[in-house]
């Protein structure tokens, strides 16, 4: 035991104003939904925070007319200078609101208050800022002169970030001309209202960003409605593809970012503490919910015992708990629902034969928790191997030389993101040209950033989100 | 004197370099756009597309790992040997298209243009599509394009060389291979192009061009899990069922219009992004 | 089988936070290790193959060890740990004048604040030694006899280290006479930079030597190093001759200690104990000025080389400063109000 215990030192809650129930963002105004009403509930507590209106086809479709509306008569014919100051304004109420927003997304989301106050909140902020300077220069985008918004963007996003996900789908969509219906998560949609608040206080014009909250039946009605031009979904790939054959045959413009398997390949020239940090990183950054994780660890056996040992060490000095804490490093599994599928892919790896190690320590009894885990002894045929997990669960392959961790890097269905190590410069732009991944991180693991494109190979999806590429999925050749 | 009897054409495939049967032992007539027998062509099938891609995605890491440069030679060394086939490809055209020797012969140049302005996109497209990228961190940071893989080309029914180029020539320019389905009632143009890639620089399998019925085979293609993307050019009627097929492996799908565009017209890069893919790349910057 | 896997969670409600595993840090050798400093003794028998040991231990990425230091210098200590944080970090206080001004009497009032850094308390801890010239070290032995506090001496021609080795040994040995049982000397940088790690190898082997039974604290001089790999190979070669501890500075060149370079000093003796079992000390020197800066510290020991560090006798602050800001901020958590300059002593 260390005799350094840190004492609790939570994040007070009470910045947060929750109500006892949440209706529609539609028009500019909240007003109640027709299906029956869901709650969200604290997943590191299974404390209700909220009851939240379920959108009907109806109530959807009221959304897209007022998105359409306001396209057609407001923010389609502003001026471009003028839909960039809009941006701008939601951008610093972000930024004024940011410790009410990383409260409120731990509170609901279950995530780390350090998460959330550091990465979440100012990186939502940061979209808004980067994608204002877009409005009025857009004939700079390589769409030609003037290129032109689609309409109306229907979005779906996850619940693994739920803010910063609607900053890397709202924003683009606004400062490009489009107007927006967007859907957040079933279990996390409190900051997406919040950010309903924030559109009223900007003074955004009503009907130009719409927040229709419920579940899949209503993403579905979203995706569906006909008079919807552009689609933007983050989230499974199995619904990704429900998605892009549900768009078929039709006019619209899809853009996908969906799930991944990343190798995180760390060769014996390693900068090994750093690596270590890396896989921490690129595993048990937001519990493993994120698409670009490094789930699967691809280390050369000449340094593989060294590597499992310092990330063992390492992974016993993470803090888990309260995630309002300011030093909780991994908090609470999302749902019950994605608990028990994390439990059920671990059961499969260790049926498989692979070998799962958990540190000591012991988990809060109420809420959702998963303790960190490492897999050793996976094979490229397990299901571990192969599955996305989407939770702190790391699986660990082994590799002799760089062509056969490229092989196996490559052996996935997926391909959203890699990282290596190495400090070899040569050799990480060799490996970086072979790897069939959109986003590949070297000597790092899940940094983001407005200006960096994000976004997958292969069945993780398609189109950018950032940068001039992310942008003209929004835009259309005039 | 007896008039020279003619040498009648039975033409094959041009798959993985070579000119082989249909594995099926099929073939059709071939007519003019007035109904006159023309010539014999194999008529692909579902294995021949098997092997197709087979044939395209062992060429994808030599195609896409050339340098742009070598690509650009390569590609303009094929518009080199069209302009010495010309005429071949007019008097096709012409039969095929029912057109005059005049116009024949104009949508032979264009097409031969068209190749020459894709041969010199090659080495552009990253300088244009990619760049680096100013994150607020210490790293560098940049993106470039990168070709999806392999991918499927339905080519235009209506339009048998300029339609072909227009869509095989960007597939080709991005880094991609590609499995071409030729029009099918107008495939000379088609296979003679196969002759001209085979007695040019491309390496085998890069091209792999099918005669036969995309409606047929398309649906093979848009389900096979080896192909990266599609162009559905000449689908037809098929379209919708194309793309939801593709949706399954979440192919690229490039769409088609009810109508065959006017192939004369400016592509743009319209043809080439649908099938590249955006690779970002970090590394920190330290001492 | 994972318990957690299938069965009921055990456990406590979430407040606050817990490490999963806090013995984990330090704790793992490296699989197969020796556990002895035998097995290094071919690394030093060329420049060659000394140059190839050095040169063979993994590079330190500057953005990852410095994002990783600012992360644990996010870590919020609060209220009892905040209050444990403060009283250790006093214990590891050397208190230290370096100026060519010093005279007996200043060592002296220096002497009697290291006794009892807080006059209103008695409670308050002592710090862990006085650091001086060599010269002085006899004063400040006499001044500290039974008080259980070390006299520090700085030594080698401190702070260049440019002076022939029979000057350092010379001046080692002065200070040594002089009571000093702790000895700060630097290595020679300008070899170290040029590549003649044997040389200063050698010469941090006859420095221990002439130190006999005080303690030697390697001063790395990192500021001058400039790179992380340069850090890391610099504490291997002190730790390998014989250092009891690596110290980051003399102090007299910018930048001194930084929370990355003691992070990388900290990695190097976790992976020296783990390959040799021998535990090495770390003194980072310079420019740590207040309770938060010497907490981030304690943070950064606690999670990467865990408790066994966190004592006196394996970490020190070398400072002048810090110890009135660690006190006026232990007056505040006892009182529950702010000090003010007044009510702590001037050194």
């Amino acid at each position: 035991m260390s005799p350094f215990e840190y004492a609790p030192a939570p994040e007070s809650r009470s910045i947060v104003d929750l109500q006892p129930s949440y209706g529609l963002f539609v028009d500019g105004e909240f007003t109640p939904g027709r299906g029956t009403p869901l709650t969200t509930v604290n997943p590191a507590t299974e404390e209700v925070l909220s009851e939240i209106a379920v959108g009907t086809d109806a109530d959807v479709d009221r959304a897209v007319r007022a998105a359409r509306r306001a396209f057609t008569r407001v923010w389609g014919p502003m001026r471009p200078a003028d839909r960039g100051k809009y941006l701008f304004r939601i951008a610093r109420l972000l930024q004024e609101r940011a410790r009410e927003f990383a409260v409120l997304e731990t509170l609901d989301n279950g995530k780390p208050i350090t998460e959330s106050r550091d990465v979440d909140v100012p990186l939502a902020a940061a979209h808004f800022f980067y994608h204002a300077g877009w409005a009025d220069k857009l004939d700079h985008v390589g769409l030609g002169a003037a290129p032109r918004p689609h309409g109306v963007a229907g979005q779906v996003i996850p619940w693994n970030f739920p803010l910063m996900m609607l900053a890397w789908k709202v924003a683009p969509a606004l400062a490009a001309g489009n107007t927006v219906v967007l859907k957040p998560a079933e279990t996390t949609p409190l900051t997406a209202l919040l950010f309903a608040e924030v559109c009223q206080q900007a003074d955004l014009p009503p009907g130009v960003v719409n927040i229709v909250t419920g579940a899949g039946d209503t993403g579905r009605a979203v995706v569906e409605h006909p008079d919807v031009d552009k689609v933007a979904f983050t989230g499974s790939t199995e619904v990704g593809k429900q998605i892009a054959r549900a768009v078929a045959g039709t006019s619209k413009v899809l853009t996908l970012e969906l799930g991944g398997k990343a190798a995180n390949i760390v060769f014996d020239d390693a900068p090994i503490d750093q690596a270590v940090e890396g896989i921490v990183r690129g595993i048990f950054f937001n519990q493993g919910h994120v698409c670009c994780a490094g789930s699967r660890l691809l280390v050369q056996e000449s340094v593989h015992d060294e590597v499992i040992a310092s990330l063992q060490r390492r992974i016993g000095t993470l803090r888990v708990g309260d995630p309002l804490d300011k030093n909780t490093d991994v908090g609470a599994i999302n749902s019950a629902e994605q608990l028990a599928r994390i439990r059920e892919l671990v059961g499969i790896g260790e049926a498989e034969g692979a070998h799962p190690w958990q540190p000591a320590g012991e988990l809060p009894d109420r809420g959702f928790w998963f303790k960190p885990t490492v897999f050793t002894d996976v094979s490229p045929a397990h299901r571990i191997a192969r599955d996305e997990v989407f939770g702190p669960v790391l699986s660990v392959l082994t590799f002799r030389t760089p062509d056969e961790a490229v092989a196996k890097a490559n052996n996935s269905t997926y391909g959203l993101s890699a990282g290596i190590w190495s400090e070899k410069g040569s050799r990480i732009l060799s490996i970086a040209n072979q790897l069939r991944a959109g986003v590949v991180w070297a000597n790092t693991f899940n940094q983001f950033d407005p200006t960096s494109p994000f976004g997958g190979y292969k069945q993780s999806g398609y189109g950018r989100e950032g940068g001039r590429l992310g942008l003209r999925a929004y835009l259309k050749e005039s | 004197m007896p008039e020279r009897l003619e040498v009648r054409k039975t033409y094959k495939l041009y798959l993985g370099g070579k000119f082989p049967r249909s594995e099926s032992g099929r073939t059709y007539e071939v007519t003019d756009s007035r109904g006159r027998f023309v010539a014999n062509a194999a008529w692909a099938s579902r294995k021949d597309a098997r092997d197709a891609v087979v044939a395209a995605r062992g060429a994808f890491a030599g195609w896409s790992g050339a340098t742009a440069y070598n690509r650009g030679q390569v590609l303009y060394r094929v518009a080199e040997v069209m302009e010495g086939r010309a005429a071949q490809f007019a008097d096709e055209v012409a039969a095929g298209e029912g057109l005059s020797a005049t116009k024949a012969r104009a949508a032979v140049d264009a097409a031969i243009d068209r190749w020459v302005w894709y041969a010199g996109w090659t080495d552009k497209l990253a300088s244009v599509l990619g760049g680096t990228n100013p994150v607020a961190g210490p790293y560098f940071d940049f993106s470039l394009p990168e070709p999806t893989g392999v991918v499927a080309v339905l080519a235009p029914q209506r339009s048998s060389l300029l339609g072909l180029v227009s869509v095989v020539a960007p597939v080709l320019a991005t880094g991609c291979t590609a499995v071409v389905v030729s029009s099918k009632e107008r495939p000379l143009p088609a296979i003679t192009l196969g002759e001209v890639l085979a007695t040019s620089d491309v390496p085998g399998g890069v091209v792999n061009l099918l005669t036969g019925d995309a409606a047929e085979i398309g649906p093979w293609l848009a389900e096979h899990a080896d192909v990266d993307g599609i162009d559905l050019a000449g689908s037809g009627t098929t379209a919708m069922e194309l793309e939801r097929s593709a949706a399954g492996t979440l192919k690229r799908v490039l769409r088609t219009t009810a109508e065959e565009p006017d192939w004369t017209a400016d592509p743009g890069l319209s043809r080439m992004t649908p099938f590249l893919e955006t690779k970002t790349v970090w590394h920190p910057i330290g001492l | 089988m994972l318990s957690v896997v299938s069965g009921m969670m055990t456990g406590v409600t979430p407040t606050g936070s817990t490490a999963l595993d806090p013995a984990a840090p330090g704790a793992v050798a490296a699989p197969g290790a020796p556990r002895t400093l035998d097995a290094y003794a071919d690394v030093t028998r060329s420049d060659a193959a000394f140059r190839a040991f050095l040169h063979g231990l993994p590079g330190v990425d500057q953005v990852g060890a410095e994002a990783r230091a600012a992360q644990l210098g996010t870590r919020s200590i609060k209220t009892t740990a905040k209050a444990w944080a403060i009283d250790t970090a006093i214990s590891m206080v050397d208190l230290t004048t370096l100026e060519g001004a010093d005279t007996p009497g200043k060592v002296r009032a220096l002497a009697a604040k290291a006794r009892r850094p807080d006059a209103t308390d008695p409670g308050c801890p002592p710090v862990a030694a006085v650091c001086v010239y060599g010269d002085l070290a006899g004063v400040a032995t006499e001044a500290l006899a039974g008080s259980g506090i070390h006299t520090a001496a700085v030594a080698t021609a401190f702070p260049s280290g440019r002076a022939s080795r029979a000057v350092k040994l010379a001046d080692v040995r002065d200070a040594v006479a002089n009571g000093a049982d702790e000895i700060d000397m630097v290595i020679d940088r300008g070899a170290f930079l040029a590549g003649r790690y044997l040389d200063v190898f050698e010469e941090v082997v006859a420095v221990k030597e002439a130190c006999g039974s005080a303690h030697l604290k390697v001063i790395l001089e990192t500021g001058e190093l400039r790179t992380y790999d340069a850090v890391r190979r610099a504490s291997w070669l002190a730790m390998l001759a014989g250092g009891d501890f690596i110290k980051t500075s003399t102090g007299k060149v910018s930048p001194a200690a930084t929370l990355p370079v003691c992070l990388v000093m900290l990695e190097a003796v976790r992976d020296f104990r783990a390959a040799t079992g021998v535990q090495i000390g770390v003194k980072p020197a310079g420019g740590i000025k207040t309770t938060k800066d010497a907490v981030k510290h304690l943070v950064m020991i606690n999670e990467v080389v865990g408790p066994d560090w966190l004592s006196p006798d394996w970490f020190r602050f070398g400072a002048s400063s810090l110890l009135n800001d660690l006190l006026l901020q232990r007056q505040k958590l006892r009182t529950g109000h702010y000090s003010g300059p007044d009510h702590v002593s001037v050194d």
